[in-house]
């Protein structure tokens, strides 16, 4: 897969799908468990460290496959300010799904928690014991989990507008892997003959009308 | 899909997508906030359990919500391994488990009289070689006064200060206790307790119940009490205007040597109620004895070990699993909210509460 065919390839759609459900879970998880004295607390926590362990072995499969196989290109029309929050959302983003779980795993082991992912699976500890550090780490959990939460929003509005509003292929490259690639783009993503494999990948032709309009 | 679309009807098409973006967006909002609370204020949560322990004493920084007073300890569990038919956990096979442990006194006051309460407790962090380790904490009471955390909050704030009067509202008491007859247990005891000049004496009931697993994975209902083998002195609270005897009966014992307590293991018949701290089992319930715990140093809490530990009564071994007792995940969900505040006091974070000048009563 060469970087250019406009295309994610499909273990990053894959990845991206997938962590998307696994994350946004886990944020409800994390909020729903700590405002609850029910037996919630402890079956939701019991999913909840195994679960965000989970997303850390894939977020770090997930960036070797970004640094392997660059995104395509957004579409060249798309203005500079969009652009740099788009690209700037994206890496807090994985900032975020990797610094979560590391925060998670330090903060038990800075309040001298035994790091239990199920009745005798134990992870060693990654923090010395320190009531201080426990205190910050936790609250950084519960502050991260506000911004990666706020972030998820800005994103999944994000791709609704393009999917919806500008209609430019960005969304559709994610569900399909194929960018349906709009005229304003094509010497951007550096591959005319793209243009016919979108046709097929469906509703092409109005976006490409509206464009040109 | 239509084709060629006109300005205006463009404009209207994107004025639905914008509303569908709201939209979507705004659920995502509303379901999260209702999840996490923010939206469903009658909703039951640690913060909201552990705020009115604050409302009721005041808010001591540092300390626990709960049990603010008491002392460190430290000493071993020797097993016998005779609960090792019932349990697959480390720390019944023979041999040795360091222990860190802490006596206290129930309420949130730190510079309560000792006498104040007729309950003392015991908590353990038994750390196993395997890494994984066993909290408990166990009052000396033989029931628990509530079965649910709702019951335990509307005792709390029925308990809550009247500001006229300083003192909790007798009616509001009376009311309580007539709509919760499951109390009654727990007050024809309290009737008769007196204070003990020991923590030594004193026997500590886990109330709650507990499932233990063995290695085939057969569950066996269980509670556990530890039985002390010092009998004397248990009886008249210590001298008058002495406020602090527990502590320095405790270090005066120990200066003549290592207390000891059995850690008993009551098996549950088939029937017998674990999900209510009420009620006691029937006294024919078979018993062994697990082995013995041996504490041997104590340190003052402000600079001893157990300060910073958070003796959540679910951090449990492979081999012990909880109830379906509601109290026991109410009790995890608690103490970690309380112990985030007193950590987070700790370390002087913004916003949290600072330390008060000492106001002894
Ligand atoms: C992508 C990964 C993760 C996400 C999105 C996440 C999210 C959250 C959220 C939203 C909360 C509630 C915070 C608050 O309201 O204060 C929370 C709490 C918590 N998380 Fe995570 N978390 C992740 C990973 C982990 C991991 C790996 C662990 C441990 C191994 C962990 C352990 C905890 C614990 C112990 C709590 C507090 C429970 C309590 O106080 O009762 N989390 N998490
Ligand atoms: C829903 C009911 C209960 C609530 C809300 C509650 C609340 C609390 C809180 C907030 C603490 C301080 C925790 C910390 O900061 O480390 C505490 C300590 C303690 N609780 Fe409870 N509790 C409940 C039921 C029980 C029961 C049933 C027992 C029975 C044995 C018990 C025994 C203890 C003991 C021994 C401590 C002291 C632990 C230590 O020394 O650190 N509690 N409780």
């Amino acid at each position: 897969m060469t970087p250019t065919t406009g295309t994610f390839t499909l273990p990053a759609r894959v990845l991206h799908w997938l962590m998307a459900i696994l994350i946004v879970a886990m944020l409800f998880i994390g909020v729903g468990m700590v405002a609850s004295v029910s037996a919630r607390h402890e079956w939701l926590l019991a999913i909840h460290k195994p679960l965000g362990i989970a997303i850390l072995i894939l977020a770090i499969v997930r960036l070797a496959v970004r640094l392997r196989h660059p995104p395509p290109p957004l579409p060249a029309d798309l203005p500079a300010l969009q652009k740099l929050a788009a690209l700037a959302s994206h890496w807090l983003l994985y900032a975020l799904m990797l610094a979560m779980p590391l925060i998670g795993w330090a903060m038990l082991s800075a309040g001298g928690y035994p790091v239990m992912l199920g009745s005798s699976l134990r992870l060693p500890p990654i923090f010395p014991v320190s009531p201080v550090a426990f205190a910050v780490l936790r609250h950084l959990h519960g502050w991260f989990a506000m911004l990666l939460f706020l972030t998820f929003l800005a994103h999944m509005g994000a791709a609704l507008y393009h999917g919806l509003i500008r209609r430019d292929g960005v969304l559709s490259s994610m569900i399909r892997g194929r960018r349906k690639t709009a005229p304003a783009s094509i010497g951007y993503s550096g591959e005319p003959a793209e243009n016919a494999h979108a046709a097929d990948a469906g509703s092409n032709g109005p976006d490409a009308a509206e464009r040109i309009e | 899909m239509q084709k060629e679309l006109s300005v205006p009807a463009r404009r209207k098409g994107n004025a639905g997508s914008w509303a569908l973006i709201g939209a979507v967006v705004a659920v995502t909002v509303a379901a999260f906030g209702y999840v996490g609370g923010w939206l469903a204020p009658q909703r039951l949560t640690p913060a909201r359990l552990i705020d009115q322990f604050q409302r009721n004493a005041g808010t001591f920084a540092g300390y626990r919500r709960n049990h603010a007073k008491g002392v460190c300890v430290a000493g071993y569990f020797d097993s016998n391994g005779q609960a090792l038919a019932y349990s697959a956990a480390q720390v019944f096979a023979p041999g040795r488990t360091p222990v860190v442990g802490r006596f206290a006194i129930p309420g949130s006051n730190p510079y309560a009289p000792d006498s104040s309460v007729p309950i003392r407790s015991m908590a353990l962090r038994f750390a196993l070689a395997n890494g994984q380790q066993w909290r408990t904490g166990m009052n000396s009471m033989p029931v628990f006064p509530v079965a649910t955390p709702q019951a335990f909050f509307a005792q709390l704030q029925a308990q809550q200060p009247d500001p006229a009067t300083g003192k909790p509202d007798p009616a509001k008491l009376a009311a309580f206790f007539a709509a919760h007859p499951e109390t009654a247990a727990f007050r024809a005891w309290a009737k008769t307790a007196k204070p003990s000049a020991s923590f030594a004496t004193e026997s500590y009931e886990s109330l709650n119940a507990f499932v233990f697993v063995d290695a085939h994975g057969k569950r066996q209902p269980v509670r556990w009490r530890m039985l002390p083998q010092a009998t004397d002195g248990g009886g008249a609270a210590g001298k008058a205007g002495d406020a602090d005897y527990l502590a320095a009966d405790l270090a005066g014992r120990l200066a003549h040597g290592p207390l000891r307590w059995q850690l008993q293991i009551t098996l549950a018949n088939a029937g017998d109620p674990t999900n209510d701290a009420t009620k006691t089992w029937p006294s024919d319930r078979r018993t062994i004895d697990a082995g013995t715990l041996v504490i041997d140093a104590t340190t003052p809490q402000q600079s001893g070990e157990c300060r910073d530990i958070n003796y959540d009564p679910l951090v449990l071994p492979a081999g012990i699993v909880a109830s379906d007792d509601p109290l026991l995940p109410a009790r995890s969900a608690a103490y970690a909210d309380s112990y985030l505040r007193r950590t987070s006091e700790e370390a002087h974070l913004p916003g949290t509460a600072a330390p008060q000048p000492e106001k002894q009563p």
